[in-house]
């Protein structure tokens, strides 16, 4: 009976495990069904090379260039931003922050990743915009750099906690050998933490990068969406999913546009698997 | 195979939702055109006063997502701001259904600026060329010297078409013109209004029904000798509003019993003093 009943548990647990490992696959094949059927009309080349994002007319020109970029300037500025203010975060809350703080600095981390996308886009609409607009004297405040921001606050709290649960994970040894040296607080953090926790460090950027370039609704709505080429970052750009978000309700099903979407899906499934390998390999170093 | 397990899923799927929501019956859906949503809640509101046996829901995703839904056989009626196309009655007859088409109501095109903008009308052209990206600057229409931030709906609206068709590309459907890269796609009417109002150099289009205190509507001219006008319920049921257009419903086929209930109150003129009231333009 007791048997019986372990066995079922552990059935149980496997294809639970199992389920996610198959979802992940049977997504895998709908996007390649759906996205690859592009290519019968369209060279890859001029896919994602090509400059122009012209869906809908006639002849459409499918070229995914604008909206890489898009997303690249996007991530870059999110993560410029969000890197160096989610360390310092990280070390004050590991190393710094008296103990009664530190429980508080980390309950207000994770509220921060609380919040809904969505509810952070309309702040950056009423208000980041028009500030950005007013500070660079630009023309309109809907800009890469108004995502940038929004989305370095959402991957604040990933890039925070990793780090600082990269900080704690090293020795103690090595903390009170370096002060036992005479090594001052800030020396042990610079020289001997952080190098000693870089992997974890470098994960953390990765997996926030993994955030940022997938998310959607934030960007969707500060960004501007205009294709063009961007040159700097206080221009309006079109990223990937902000693409497939406006556009998805409209593309009629079996059309040369549906399958691009579907087809931009894979380029973005391609990217955040290549950034959470990276991240996993190198948490995984030992 | 694969497909079947797909299929056999999301049926089962939808029917949990279905006998979720609909407790006895199953609720008339309809969906489709965002320009319609609170037009179409205004409606459903009214009717179902008279009519609580009826459930009906409303929800918006774009004329486009609409008629997909209506291909699909997942909403009763389909809400337009714009005509079905050639290739969506193809693809709707393959899939043996046929859509029927009611005209419930008009709309203007109004074109806003921020209220302190010096400009008070343009012609069709020079909204064309604005957005087409050859009018960079509000000087040289005459304004200040600044640069024009011109705001679009994005792709999946029907106002979108409809401007891109009618004004855009001047009404001429082999014209090549279209929106330059650099236009601002903007997620919803909302989001043009939000901007127009706190932007003084931005440009956008919206149906009339969005316009606030917080905008200036522009006057439009056909072309340089013609009038200048500006919408309004009146300019646009005479037609001398140039970029108007047909609010409308889409249907598999005749209409059942309760949905058709629902058309005959929409056309009725119980109906059409809604549309009224909610700032779009009645058919008659």
């Amino acid at each position: 009976m007791k048997k019986a009943f372990e066995y079922f548990i552990e059935r149980a647990i496997f294809i639970s495990g199992a389920a996610t490992i198959i979802f992940v696959v049977l997504i895998f094949i709908f996007l390649l069904k759906e996205g690859l059927a592009l290519f019968a009309s369209e060279s890859i080349r001029s896919f994602l090379f090509g400059r122009n994002w012209y869906p809908i007319s006639d002849p459409p020109q499918f070229g995914i260039l604008p909206l890489i970029l898009g997303s690249l300037w996007v991530t870059v500025g999110a993560v410029v931003i969000a890197v160096p203010l989610g360390l310092a975060a990280a070390i004050y809350v590991a190393e710094v922050a008296p103990s009664w703080l530190r429980g508080i600095l980390k309950f207000a981390i994770e509220l921060l990743a609380a919040i809904p996308s969505i509810v952070l886009g309309f702040i950056g609409v009423v208000f980041m915009s028009p500030v950005l607009k007013y500070i660079f004297n630009l023309p309109s405040g809907l800009t890469a750099l108004a995502g940038s921001i929004m989305l370095a606050f959402m991957a604040l709290p990933t890039i925070v906690s990793i780090i600082e649960d990269a900080l704690v994970a090293v020795p103690k040894s090595y903390k009170e050998g370096s002060l036992a040296l005479g090594a001052t607080r800030w020396q042990t953090i610079y020289r001997v933490m952080l190098p000693a926790a870089a992997s974890g460090i470098l994960a953390a950027v990765m997996l926030g990068i993994g955030r940022v370039i997938g998310e959607t609704m934030a960007v969707l709505m500060v960004t501007g969406n205009a294709a063009i080429l961007p040159a700097s970052i206080l221009q309006p750009v079109r990223t990937l999913t902000a693409t497939i978000a406006a556009e998805m309700g409209e593309a009629v099903a079996g059309s040369s546009h549906y399958y691009s979407l579907f087809a931009i899906g894979i380029i973005l499934f391609i990217i955040s698997f290549i950034i959470n390998l990276t991240a996993d390999m190198l948490l995984h170093r030992k | 195979m694969l497909k079947n397990i797909i299929l056999t899923s999301m049926i089962l799927f939808l029917g949990l939702v279905i006998v979720g929501c609909g407790g006895g019956g199953r609720a008339v859906q309809i969906k489709g055109s965002d320009t319609m949503v609170n037009l179409g809640q205004a409606w459903v509101e009214e009717f179902m006063k008279e009519n609580p046996e009826i459930p009906i829901a409303v929800t918006g995703g774009g004329s486009g997502t609409g008629i997909a839904a209506l291909l699909s056989g997942t909403t009763d009626i389909a809400q337009a701001s714009r005509n079905i196309e050639p290739k969506e009655v193809e693809l709707a007859n393959k899939k043996g259904i046929h859509p029927k088409e009611f005209h419930v109501a008009n709309d203007g095109i109004t074109v806003v600026v921020h209220p302190n903008n010096t400009i008070n009308k343009l012609t069709i052209k020079q909204l064309s060329d604005i957005y087409t990206g050859q009018i960079k600057n509000w000087k040289e229409l005459g304004g200040p010297d600044k640069k024009i931030v011109a705001l679009s709906r994005e792709r999946n609206s029907g106002t979108h078409v409809f401007f891109l068709e009618h004004v855009v590309k001047l009404g001429d459907k082999k014209n090549k013109n279209e929106f330059a890269p650099g236009i601002l796609m903007m997620p919803s009417s909302q989001a043009i209004i939000e901007e127009v109002s706190a932007n003084p150099s931005a440009l956008g289009y919206v149906g009339l029904g969005y316009c606030t205190k917080m905008q200036k509507i522009l006057a439009v001219a056909k072309n340089e000798r013609s009038p200048y006008v500006i919408p309004s319920v009146s300019t646009v049921t005479r037609g001398t509003y140039p970029i108007s257009r047909s609010l409308l419903f889409y249907t598999n086929g005749e209409p059942g019993e309760k949905v058709k209930s629902f058309i005959d109150f929409v056309l009725s003129p119980e109906g059409q003093k809604i549309v009224l009231k909610m700032d779009f333009v009645p058919i008659k």
